[in-house]
């Protein structure tokens, strides 16, 4: 008989076969989900193959990112899957000139003209299958209906792709307000097309014959779809092979020729002798035994409150909703707090009907004998659900926590909530909620995490934690974020960890991240003394008794953990004096409707994504806008903005008409925003017209997307290529972006360095923007923090490049300078003016610190226009640092916008009508250091410090309820002095 | 016990009393440059220790200790250290901390505050940091850089690269598997010896040390079959460092790879640089420029007598002069790159390039602000100008696992692989006739 080839490509969640016979004739092929189970499913389906294989004489590859542990302990080939892809496409589809491939956790490229060149996705880049299962989850849609429900889309919504965690930031808002699933199962697999053809391509365009692999492009036909439109294709040069999803095996099948064949009973054995490699490193059991569980559950069990029988009480009562971010909570309680009745589920995309049943369900159970005398929301949905239902009350979710927590601990000093997508942790200082920490985004999203890896395995999130409970040994899974805990797990299962052990392992994980990369806590003892757990994860008994031996101490977990939230809001509504409540009647519930669209804002240019959601009787809500402008509303009106000021300052330069030199792009962003005064000067006094790039917008940001090559790189940074592609498009043929590793010593640290990216950002534009080399793109080194040796080297550099007389640059430096002082100078004089202003009429501030290029409102999202709608003024850190002097860190000082940073932290924490919010843009590492410094200078001073990450999303809702919460706390303060 | 004396900025000294009484801890890094180090820094009265724990412990620490955003090789260090300070081994009364403090624009020059924010995090404020650098900042009055100091321990680090450089070479070919370990072993405890006296550091007889362990090498006997050539690359301490890099030399020579990792010595020189074209760039005071000038030519001469020792056997490998490295990244970053690893990191993947080993491990700790620029940032160029050039940037922090890592790995050689069944078709099909060995491509 004759020889077969087989090929095994064992992918991170899925297993597939295929053989082919020695015309290379494709015999047989399956695909299965292995579960982590990878060894038992290869076997089984080599089993189920038996029938053709048996008797022949087999040549084996094996392939796949979970193949090698295989491949190696059974001794077979092994060839990198992208090898296997190429040989494939090689002999199938020869004249293919790209191939892209998604798979359960990886994303490839391969370029196949002038020579293979291939790309994978970093250890940061979430945009595969893994993604889409993960956001079906949240969207609460089943997978296989995902693709068809994309294809009825009517429009596309920004969503970040880079990682999981972003999208969800993205996405859970938007269903908050009511988007269309059609409209966000399209977005999502159009992120997933952007961070293929942006993040991966790395600046090669993707043309000519492109061929589609991989499971998601098998089963998503719109995805495939929005690739073909995105990338331009047509029919004849977009390729989606009939047997996509085993494409790769095929590959392998094909690269097992030179191998040495084998029997059917030999590869069997081989396989079914497979050792898993050495055990993973382990961590202590959760409980030494059952008895250790049920004395744990049993005090956990006191912590309770007295349930009440509503259909024998009768009196007042108060109405809680939580309409948190994945899940709906309610609560109705007696007006001693007793619960009468409770509901916790997901919320499943629509909060709005969820609540509706549910109030008939109150309804029914208040009858006549129960009158509700008030109500109260609170969480992500709070807006839309008052309005909907005529809510009582709005209550910030730290404020109604509190509350809650309180009644089981009255001393309470430290909240822990980990829900499923945030955890939030303050602590209680004073009777008032006094530090707020939110985990970042980078590391949220692990509460679901469980959830949403407990259903890839088969499991309930209840049935999953379970599991881990009595595990002997727990794998150590690290602390990082999803995305590389789903590695970790993959590793962890190569290695031979069981799925109790991975359970146990996760709960440990989830904790370990709140402890040491949302609280940054050294030990238990520095959070309080006590504590009060609660949110939907610690529902999870393995979750809380893993936080328990890592705080090494005992700690309250209120039975009603999950809905804390809308049991404070129910207490909040009560405490606020309400009596006669304004609820939506049962009536009026039979008739009630909700609607939603959106629209774009065109008030400003912030673009803002509304959404209008229309009850019935025409009654409406505006979701999604920043300011107040939308809803007619405007009494805050004309509060002083520094960002919008010195944005408007900035952009309001203008070039010099009929200049004599000829035209000069620079690009405008990072450094340039704290520069443009001196370089405006400088070209306008040598009669060159200084052409600025346009504003930055999103669409700006997808023109240079494709030319990023470091995924990792802050947003300011990567819209740089944007702002360049504007210009090229301007038809510029000079653009001059300086390197500037130095500013100008303002004597406020130990150095005036600008940070690597912002240095150097420029020889990273030249070395992957290829369009560049048909212009003249000057990139010099330019060291304006020594004045006579700039005027001197940049007066030849000119003489050199434009042929200018070195008197002329002399003297054009010299009114730089001179303008350059002078903005610097009428900043700190607007920063006076603006603080007697408030200080006059009463208004309170909010000193919004972060770098110059953060008044880009594209950078910002407009969280400026965001504060000024909560009735503050914001001032920016430039117009205040010179205030406080040089200031004493416990860090090397050297980096100018920082030392600036300090400098105005140490001033404004010593006003107390002004707040301190740091701007944080992500993937900026220098603000690894800034940010403890900053917490350290504000809380030293007994302030409160608050820190908002932002990156390419422009959600707001978590800013709003943190910015909610730090003047709620303030309030709080100010009642007590 | 010695007194605790604080400087006029608050920081804790390092005195002269406690340089009679202290244990002095040093992070591992080098292990053949460190050991070198650790000897001469007796030789100078120092109570010097070498910490050499690798364990997951060190991570743990780094973790609960260091802002979980800051490079990883700062948790890895100061993870080390504080383990090393809790392990119950050093009277906490009597141990001091040496750390290195280059002084440029990168996250790296705050190490040592991040480091004291952790020991003040820990309770152990009492124990002294010393800041290692060449840039004058934190000085300590029982701690002292003089010339002769300086420039022994110059020596050392060119033994050690020069080590490093013939021991990857001979471990890839060598016949007899482990004899170029032993003779490592052997030149490094003899070296260690040498050391303790000081007339065995005179430079005539430093270089004399160079030809004879050349010598040493050549005498093993090698096989030069044709292997994929693998560069390291990227920021310094995960380009040496295994904690930092999962072991990534040892995983290359698993694969049958021939590992290159270009010297030490080359970033010293790198930061001498640096300051001469800060003062050609900006302008500054002479005096500045022509000590820098200094040390680059006498790093240059030592090298240039390295680089002779070596080529004076054809089946070794000299590395370029400093001055052709320099030469090498023209027109593609400028010289006031700086910050991090800057310019020298895009040449020496350039000069790998030039010298036949196309393959490079990029390596960066996640999120390394220079290395954008530097690193990844320059690869899509060097591609560009260089077509052979098959290099792939890997990322390193607390969560990446081994497996992802080695996957891509293990696709940039399959790529060399690729390149070099190409390579040697081409060369079987036009000299036939030929019957030498192999020379090595």
């Amino acid at each position: 008989m004759g020889k077969y080839f087989v090929g095994i490509d064992l992918g991170s969640t899925t297993a597939k076969v295929a053989v082919l016979d020695e015309k290379g004739a494709l015999i047989r092929s399956d695909y299965a989900r292995h579960g982590a189970k990878v060894k038992e499913t290869v076997l089984e389906m080599l089993r189920q193959f038996g029938d053709i294989l048996d008797g022949h004489e087999l040549a084996v590859s094996v392939t796949g990112s979970a193949g090698f542990g295989v491949a190696e302990s059974a001794g077979i080939n092994f060839i990198q899957e992208v090898f296997a892809t190429a040989k494939a496409v090689n002999t199938y589809i020869p004249d293919a000139d790209a191939v892209i491939e998604l798979g359960g956790e990886d994303a490839k490229i391969l370029f196949l003209t002038g020579g293979l060149e291939e790309r994978m996705n970093g250890s940061c880049a979430g945009g595969t299958g893994a993604f889409i299962d993960q956001m079906a989850t949240l969207l609460n849609v089943p997978i296989d209906q995902f693709d068809d429900l994309a294809a009825k889309h009517d429009r596309i919504y920004p969503i970040a792709s880079r990682c999981g965690v972003f999208a969800k930031s993205d996405i859970q808002p938007l269903l908050n307000q009511g988007a269309r699933k059609e409209d966000l199962a399209a977005s999502v697999l159009q992120a997933v097309v952007s961070q293929t053809v942006s993040g991966l391509a790395q600046g090669r365009e993707i043309k000519g014959k492109v061929v589609f692999l991989g499971g998601p492009l098998f089963f998503f036909k719109e995805l495939g779809r929005q690739f073909v439109e995105d990338l331009k294709l047509d029919d004849q040069s977009a390729v989606f092979p009939e047997n996509s999803q085993v494409f790769v095996a095929i590959g392998a099948a094909i690269g097992s020729r030179e191998t040495e064949p084998v029997s059917y009973e030999t590869l069997i054995d081989k396989i079914e002798s497979a050792k898993p490699a050495a055990m993973a490193k382990s961590m202590p059991p959760l409980f030494a035994d059952e008895a250790e569980y049920e004395a744990f559950k049993k005090r956990h069990a006191s912590h309770s409150l007295p349930r009440i029988d509503p259909k024998t009480y009768e009196g007042g009562a108060y109405l809680g909703i939580d309409a948190g971010s994945t899940t709906t909570k309610l609560v109705l309680i007696t007006e001693d707090g007793g619960i009468l009745y409770d509901y916790y589920a997901s919320n499943k995309g629509n909060p709005v009907s969820v609540i509706k049943e549910q109030l008939y369900k109150v309804y029914d159970i208040c009858g006549d004998r129960i009158k509700i005398k008030g109500s109260g929301a609170t969480g992500y949905g709070e807006t839309l659900i008052q309005s909907a239902f005529g809510i009582d009350r709005g209550c910030v979710e730290t404020i109604a926590h509190f509350l809650a927590a309180k009644r089981f601990l009255p001393e309470v000093d430290y909240i822990l909530d980990i829900g499923g997508q945030d955890i939030k942790c303050f602590k209680i200082r004073n009777d008032t909620v006094d530090s707020i920490m939110l985990n970042e985004a980078c590391s949220s999203g692990c509460g679901s995490f469980i959830e949403t890896y407990a259903s890839t395995m088969g499991y309930t999130s209840a049935e999953f934690a379970k599991l881990g409970l009595l595990a002997k040994h727990p794998v150590n899974l690290g602390s990082r974020c999803t995305v590389f805990m789903n590695s970790s797990i993959k590793q962890a299962q190569r290695e031979g960890a069981g799925i109790e052990n991975i359970s146990a392992g996760l709960s440990y994980s989830v904790v370990k991240n709140v402890m040491y990369k949302v609280i940054r806590a050294a030990n238990g003892d520095s959070l309080g003394k006590h504590i009060v757990v609660q949110g939907g994860t610690f529902l999870n008994d393995a979750v809380l008794r893993a936080f328990e031996l890592e705080v090494g101490r005992d700690v309250v977990r209120p039975a009603v953990a999950g809905i804390m939230g809308a049991y404070g809001a129910a207490l909040y509504a009560q405490q606020t004096g309400c009596t006669e409540t304004g609820l939506i009647s049962r009536e009026k519930l039979d008739t009630f409707t909700h609607t939603s669209r959106m629209a774009d804002c065109k008030l400003c240019g912030n673009g803002c994504h509304l959404t209008i959601n229309i009850f019935d009787g025409g009654r409406k809500l505006i979701s999604g806008n920043r300011c107040d402008r939308p809803n007619g509303i405007s009494k805050n009106k004309g509060l002083p903005n520094m960002f919008a000021w010195k944005y408007e300052y900035l952009t309001a330069l203008q070039p010099k008409k009929d200049a004599r030199r000829g035209r000069i792009g620079m690009p405008m962003g990072l450094n340039i925003y704290e520069t443009l005064p001196f370089w405006h000067t400088l070209f306008t006094a040598l009669d060159f017209e200084l052409v600025l790039s346009p504003k930055s917008t999103r669409q700006l940001y997808v023109e240079g997307q494709h030319t990023i090559p470091s995924d990792t790189v802050c947003y300011p940074a990567k819209l740089m290529h944007g702002h360049i592609e504007a210009l090229l498009k301007q038809g510029l043929d000079v653009i001059f972006y300086p390197c500037l590793p130095y500013n100008i010593n303002e004597k406020t640290g130990d150095n005036h360095y600008n940070c690597p990216v912002v240095a150097y950002y420029p020889e990273l534009i030249h070395a992957n923007m290829d369009a560049l080399q048909k212009v003249r793109y000057l990139t010099p080194y330019c060291g304006i923090h020594r004045p006579h040796g700039f005027e001197k080297r940049f007066s030849e550099y000119m003489h050199e490049e434009f042929g200018i007389p070195r008197i002329e640059t002399v003297n054009a430096v010299k009114k730089a300078y001179t303008a350059y002082h002078d903005y610097l100078q009428m900043i700190k004089d607007e920063g006076a003016r603006v603080i007697a202003h408030c200080r006059a009429k009463g208004i309170p501030m909010i000193l919004l610190a972060g770098r110059p290029y953060h008044i880009d409102p594209e950078i910002n999202h407009g969280i400026d226009s965001l504060i000024n709608s909560l009735g503050c003024a914001v001032i920016t850190e430039d117009s205040v640092y010179h205030l406080a002097g040089k200031t004493k860190v416990h860090v090397l000082n050297q980096w100018t916008y920082h030392s600036r940073l300090y400098a105005a932290a140490k001033w404004a924490s010593s006003q107390p009508d002004i707040e301190i919010v740091q701007l944080v843009s992500f993937g900026c590492g220098i603000d690894a250091i800034t940010t403890d410094e900053m917490r350290d200078i504000v809380e030293g001073a007994g302030r409160i410090y608050t820190q908002l990450k932002i990156d390419e999303i422009n959600n707001l809702s978590a800013v709003k309820i943190r910015l909610r919460s730090l003047l709620a706390a303030v309030q709080g303060r100010q009642k007590r002095a | 016990m010695a007194k605790l004396v604080y400087g006029k900025d608050g920081r804790l000294l390092f005195t002269k009393e406690m340089k009679k009484e202290y244990t002095i801890l040093m992070p591992g890094m080098l292990p053949i440059h460190f050991s070198l180090l650790r000897e001469l820094l007796v030789l100078y009265g120092y109570r010097v220790e070498l910490l050499d724990y690798t364990g997951p412990e060190v991570i743990d620490t780094g973790l609960k200790y260091v802002h979980n955003d800051i490079c990883y090789p700062a948790q890895l260090v100061i993870g080390q250290f504080i383990h090393a300070l809790q392990s119950g081994k050093y009277d906490l009364n009597k141990t001091a901390l040496f750390i290195t403090q280059t002084g440029g624009g990168c996250r790296a020059s705050n190490y040592i505050h991040l480091l004291r924010k952790g020991l003040k995090a820990v309770g152990m404020e009492q124990v002294p940091v010393i800041s290692v650098n060449l840039s004058g900042m934190e000085k300590n009055p029982g701690f002292k850089l003089t010339l002769p100091l300086m420039l022994k321990m110059i020596y050392c680090c060119f033994y050690g690269d020069l080590l490093m450089l013939l021991a990857n070479r001979c471990r890839a070919y060598e016949v007899n598997k482990g004899e170029t370990d032993r003779l490592v072993k052997q030149w490094q405890e003899k070296l260690i010896s040498e050391i303790s006296n000081p007339m065995n550091l005179r430079y005539a007889y430093v270089k004399q040390n160079f030809s004879r362990i050349a010598a040493d090498f050549a005498r093993i006997e090698l096989k030069l079959e044709p292997k994929v050539r693998v560069g390291i690359v990227g920021e310094i301490y995960i380009k040496y460092a295994p904690l930092g890099n999962n072991h990534l030399e040892e995983f290359l020579e698993s694969e049958n790879c021939e590992v290159i990792i270009p010297g030490l010595m080359d970033f010293i020189s790198f930061k001498a640089d640096n300051r001469y074209s800060d003062a050609e760039l900006y302008g500054g005071r002479k005096i500045a420029r022509m000590v820098s000038k200094l040390l680059i030519d006498k790093l240059d001469i030592v090298k240039t007598d390295m680089r002779k020792a070596v080529s004076a056997y054809p089946q070794f490998e000299a590395p370029n002069s400093f001055s052709h490295l320099k030469e090498l990244v023209k027109g593609y970053v400028g010289y006031g790159n700086k910050m991090g690893e800057g310019w020298l990191l895009t040449g020496e993947m350039i000069e790998l390039i030039h010298e036949n080993v196309p393959n490079i491990v990029c390596t960066q700790p996640f999120g390394c602000l220079p290395n954008h620029v530097a690193g990844k940032g320059m690869i899509r160029l060097i591609k560009k100008n260089n077509p052979t050039a098959n290099i792939v940037a890997i990322d390193y922090d607390p969560g990446s696992t081994k497996v992802n890592q080695e996957n891509r790995i293990r696709l940039m050689l399959s790529n060399a692989r690729e390149q070099m069944r190409l390579q040697q078709e081409q060369k079987s099909e036009s000299k036939t006739q030929e019957k030498e060995t192999v020379s090595v491509s």
